[in-house]
């Protein structure tokens, strides 16, 4: 089965990897850190950097599913 | 409960009292606790002249209504009214309000400092900062809020 997953980036990395959202396409299931990898052709995480499945927090050990919105930020800034 | 994302500039006393004259009754709350945070012209050592606020349109939203609703879970809490100005922003500006309404005043302070300081970690809003000096720089990391210097 393909599993089809969106990412997203933003602020400032965002603007580092020059990119806002992509449509990803897995053949097995994958953690948050492998969607990252995956997309981003084996290049580390950066430190700090959150992950939200579906608009809510996760650890970047928590497996994606097929139509997931994966998003990776730096650490909020608001307020 | 109202969770609101401004686009543009907002008067958060006006904010209170619409919401205010809107959603509550006369006589039910006895005490009303409201944060503004505005835009300084200062900021780690800089001089700055104007930000740019963006945001996740959709889990913004989403993780604001999830910490009203912690709040309301362990406070006795009437109402609740939260505004954050996103895109462009000029020093002297409101950035954000939270305005919280209770019966006595315990809950209504306990609980708009918990809802300002979890918004400050969770709510996915991000600042970049125009210098004086023209440079750019997106803020690392939010402080505990109190002056260092």
């Amino acid at each position: 089965m393909i599993m089809s997953i969106k990412v997203r980036y933003f602020a400032s990395l965002k603007e580092s990897l020059g990119r806002s959202e992509e449509e990803q396409a897995f053949g097995q299931p994958l953690t948050v850190r492998e969607v990252w990898q995956r997309a981003n052709a084996g290049k580390p995480l950066p430190p700090h950097i959150l992950a939200a499945v579906n608009m809510d927090y996760v650890d970047l050990d928590s497996t994606v599913q097929d139509n997931d919105e994966v998003a990776f930020f730096p650490p909020v800034t608001g307020g | 409960m109202a969770i609101k994302i401004s686009a543009t500039e907002f008067d958060p006393w006006q904010e209170i009292q619409i919401y205010q004259n809107s959603a509550l009754r006369a006589g039910q709350f006895g005490a009303t606790n409201a944060f503004i945070g505005t835009m300084r012209d200062f900021n780690d050592g800089a001089e700055v002249k104007g930000m740019t606020l963006e945001y996740y349109p959709g889990m913004t939203e989403k993780q604001l209504e999830k910490i009203v609703g912690e709040a309301q879970q362990q406070w006795a809490v009437l109402d609740a009214l939260v505004i954050h100005r996103v895109g462009a922003v000029l020093p002297n500006e409101p950035i954000v309000l939270v305005a919280v309404w209770t019966a006595h005043r315990g809950d209504a302070f306990d609980a708009c400092r918990y809802i300002m300081e979890a918004l400050k970690s969770k709510a996915p809003f991000w600042k970049k900062e125009l210098l004086v000096s023209e440079d750019e720089r997106w803020l690392a990391a939010n402080t505990k809020g109190y002056k260092t210097d």
